[in-house]
């Protein structure tokens, strides 16, 4: 027994002051998944930080310019503009695209037949490709004889101009946007639904509670964690809108500029610069990273 | 032990895997990145060009192809590399951040000032004197390539100038006549108002607003009544759109749409959608060149006879861009050589114009689109002898425009075009589908935004 612990000791001691050659075949393995990393992840996101302090024409050498790509962007009067039209299009896109796949995913997870069925239709958008799914949409809002209009004018309703009109633009981009993505969500929320003891609503059942006080006291405090997760994320893809107002809108448009159709008219269109959109999408970087901590900060330590 | 040692052997296979990969994979096949050494063993220099019509084009790209076995076999040191596409300026810096921007290169009338500035280009003046066409283009074009000290980096080729495109077939419907065409703002919107009243979601007079588009069409409607873009104050540029005739082009536009409402409720529209409305038979006019003909008939399955060309409502001055080709600042001076060679045999060569037009004509394309000459003097005469015994429109369609062009002043683009067509694209949307748009206030915010992009003009 003794010459065993003391064995058992002496490679315990040997092993621990040494981790790195220890577990160098480990490092092995992961070198290349490392090395690829580094390569087209880590390398093109430092480059681009540095190129947000930069001017290059490439054909040149790079010029520092320190923080002139920064002064820029805070003087451009769409700066504001672009920042405004992406809360609102986030708060939009929460509204509907962050309870609408709650409440389906309740639905069809109360469904007793063809469960399995609505399950893949609600999946279905998610797997169209983003701008098929764009030039989908702008058939149906095509204010002349798109879907939407004709069935308005068969009704003897008011025709609407949907992306084009200032007061609509925002809400039919977010439209598009909830209806191509809700799926994933509706099925997280359905995969956690079904985790849920089913127990539990047995025992609430047999207190007496009804349908809203089963959703409010046990579905809610038990998918908290799943419902928190996917807020930060919805936030985080949001707040990086680009394909439908870029399809829908173009990039001229003051009412549908978000943040991300800004960087890419710094850089293709309108200022031609990649120093600029550099800046821009650093602050980008910056926000949504600070925004990540501060939730992570609030809502971990309550979890635990 | 035996975890271990089968692990380092995975892990051995995976290098030994992956290393043979590598093996497999072709050696030097990089393209353009192989011929960047100028001048191979045998003193043959490779030249990159672009331009080459894709496959869909099979006519031009056959003239093409013809064309580069006829220069080799004249220069027997110059082999040509084609390679497909244009000026792109969203792929542009890429291409040449990664070296795969070719030799010698397409521009629009557009980008040469920017190109120039940002050191983009390689200067050819001191070889300027081996291309003998080149001193008669006209030297308001040659400027367009041209930076300080009237040091040249490019070739123009191709001009155009805008007019009024029109559907003879709606106007005789309309009851308008066909073969005069409106000659002010006020009759566009006369006509266009007629014509829309024709209803089958048939627009009058239709324009863009996106992709650079709007701003480029808003330029010629202001030129067309004597305005400005930007004018040079000193030796600096400012915006210079934003008074009584900027407001008037857009307050003309905004009471087509929503007074009028002859211009359709689709808007955001840019270049190809007018092109497929007009071939489709649903729209009466809209600004543009007359090489939008030949477009509409062979991609948009139009007819010819239906279209009509008068000059630019208003006349005050009309739009003239164009196309010509730059040098990447990278090509060695032999490059710059032979690249100046291929130009002055493929597109700047009065000589091969006849022969041209003529195998043109025989494959049923179309000759004689009424364009101003980019040459003075004795090559612009061969020009339009070849034109004449060549030519197969129906140049009658054509007469108004062809009737005013010496009358109207050509105005050329202004500097950094491409990028104040997109700050004044918004401009065009907003009083096409804002019915309260306020045309000061977008005009002020434009002006601000020109000046900024103005202020960098060097």
């Amino acid at each position: 027994m003794t010459a065993t612990s003391i064995r058992g000791g002496r490679r315990r001691r040997r092993r621990t002051p040494d981790p790195i050659s220890d577990q160098a075949m480990a490092y092995a393995f992961m070198a290349p998944a490392i090395a690829c990393f580094a390569l087209f992840s880590w390398y093109p996101l430092v480059r681009g930080v540095i190129l947000g302090f930069q001017r290059v024409d490439f054909v040149t050498e790079p010029e520092w310019v320190g923080l002139d790509n920064f002064r820029a962007i805070f003087g451009d009067p769409l700066f504001w503009t672009a920042w405004r039209n992406t809360l609102e299009f986030t708060g939009l896109a929460l509204m509907f695209g962050y309870v609408a796949p709650f409440f389906l995913a309740v639905v069809v997870n109360e469904l007793r037949h063809f469960k399995g069925y609505f399950r893949i239709a609600v999946y279905l958008p998610v797997m169209l490709p983003p701008l098929v799914v764009v030039l989908l949409w702008q058939y149906l809002y095509d204010p002349g004889n798109g879907l939407f209009n004709t069935l308005l004018r068969g009704a003897h309703l008011p025709e609407s101009q949907w992306t084009q009109s200032p007061r609509t633009a925002m809400l039919s981009l977010v439209l598009v946007s909830t209806w191509a993505n809700m799926g994933t969500a509706t099925l997280m929320y359905l995969a956690a639904l079904q985790n849920i003891p089913g127990e539990l609503y047995e025992a609430a059942e047999l207190e007496g509670a009804n349908v809203w006080q089963r959703l409010r006291h046990v579905t809610l405090p038990q998918m908290r964690f799943i419902l928190l997760v996917l807020l930060m994320l919805q936030i985080v893809a949001t707040m990086q809108v680009f394909i439908e107002p870029f399809q829908l809108t173009g990039t001229t448009n003051p009412d549908t500029i978000t943040v991300m159709v800004l960087i890419y008219r710094y850089a293709f269109t309108v200022n031609h610069d990649f120093g600029m959109a550099a800046a821009m999408s650093v602050l980008l970087f910056l926000v949504l990273g600070a925004f990540s901590a501060a939730y992570l900060r609030l809502t971990w330590p309550n979890d635990r | 032990m035996n975890t271990r040692t089968s692990g380092w052997m995975a892990l051995a296979s995976i290098v030994v895997l992956t290393g043979c990969t590598g093996c497999n994979r072709p050696q030097g096949g990089g393209g353009a990145g192989q011929e960047k050494g100028a001048g191979g063993e045998s003193g043959t220099i490779t030249l990159t060009v672009n331009a080459l019509p894709p496959p869909t084009e099979a006519f031009e790209r056959q003239v093409f192809l013809d064309d580069v076995k006829a220069f080799e076999a004249q220069n027997p040191n110059i082999k040509i590399d084609a390679h497909e596409g244009k000026m792109d300026p969203r792929t542009f810096t890429t291409k040449l951040a990664g070296g795969q921007l070719e030799d010698v290169f397409y521009v629009y009338f557009t980008d040469p000032p920017n190109l120039i500035a940002k050191k983009q280009v390689a200067e050819i003046t001191p070889y300027l004197d081996t291309i003998p066409a080149a001193k008669h283009l006209r030297p308001e074009l040659l400027e367009v390539f041209s930076g300080l000290g009237g040091k040249v980096y490019g070739l123009p080729w191709k001009n155009y100038s805008m007019g009024l495109l029109y559907n003879r077939t709606l106007f005789a419907k309309a009851g308008l006549d066909p073969n005069v065409p409106p000659k002010t703002w006020a009759d566009v919107r006369t006509c266009a108002k007629k014509i829309a009243a024709l209803g089958d979601g048939i627009v009058g007079y239709g324009d863009y607003s996106k992709s650079n588009t709007g701003g480029w069409h808003f330029t010629a409607e202001i030129y067309s009544l004597g305005g400005e873009i930007a004018v040079k104050d000193g030796e600096t540029w400012r915006a210079a759109f934003n008074d009584e005739r900027g407001k008037q082009v857009l307050q003309q536009l905004k009471d087509m749409r929503w007074t009028d409402n002859s211009m359709g409720a689709r808007q955001f529209l840019e270049w190809a959608d007018l092109l497929q409305m007009m071939a489709a038979g649903k729209l009466g006019m809209y600004i543009a060149t007359s090489d939008n003909v030949p477009v509409l008939v062979s991609q948009f399955k139009g007819n010819y006879d239906e279209y009509g060309l008068g000059p630019i409502p208003g006349g005050k001055a009309t739009l003239a861009g164009g196309e010509g080709f730059m040098f990447n600042a990278k090509a060695s001076p032999e490059k710059i050589k032979a690249g100046l060679k291929w130009l002055a045999f493929k597109y700047d060569n009065p000589d091969r114009l006849g022969e041209q037009y003529q195998r043109e004509a025989e494959a049923k394309q179309p000759v004689g689109l009424p364009e101003p000459a980019i040459w003075t003097g004795e090559p612009r005469q061969k020009l339009e002898n070849a034109l004449r015994e060549h030519g197969n429109l129906p140049a009658q369609n054509y007469a108004p425009f062809r009737a005013a062009t010496g009358g109207v002043p050509l105005k050329l683009e202004p500097p950094l075009a491409q990028r104040i067509y997109a700050v004044l694209d918004t401009a065009m949307a907003k009083v096409l589908t804002d019915p309260n748009a306020d045309i000061g206030a977008l005009l002020e915010g434009a002006e601000k935004q020109a000046n900024t992009i103005l202020a960098t003009v060097k």
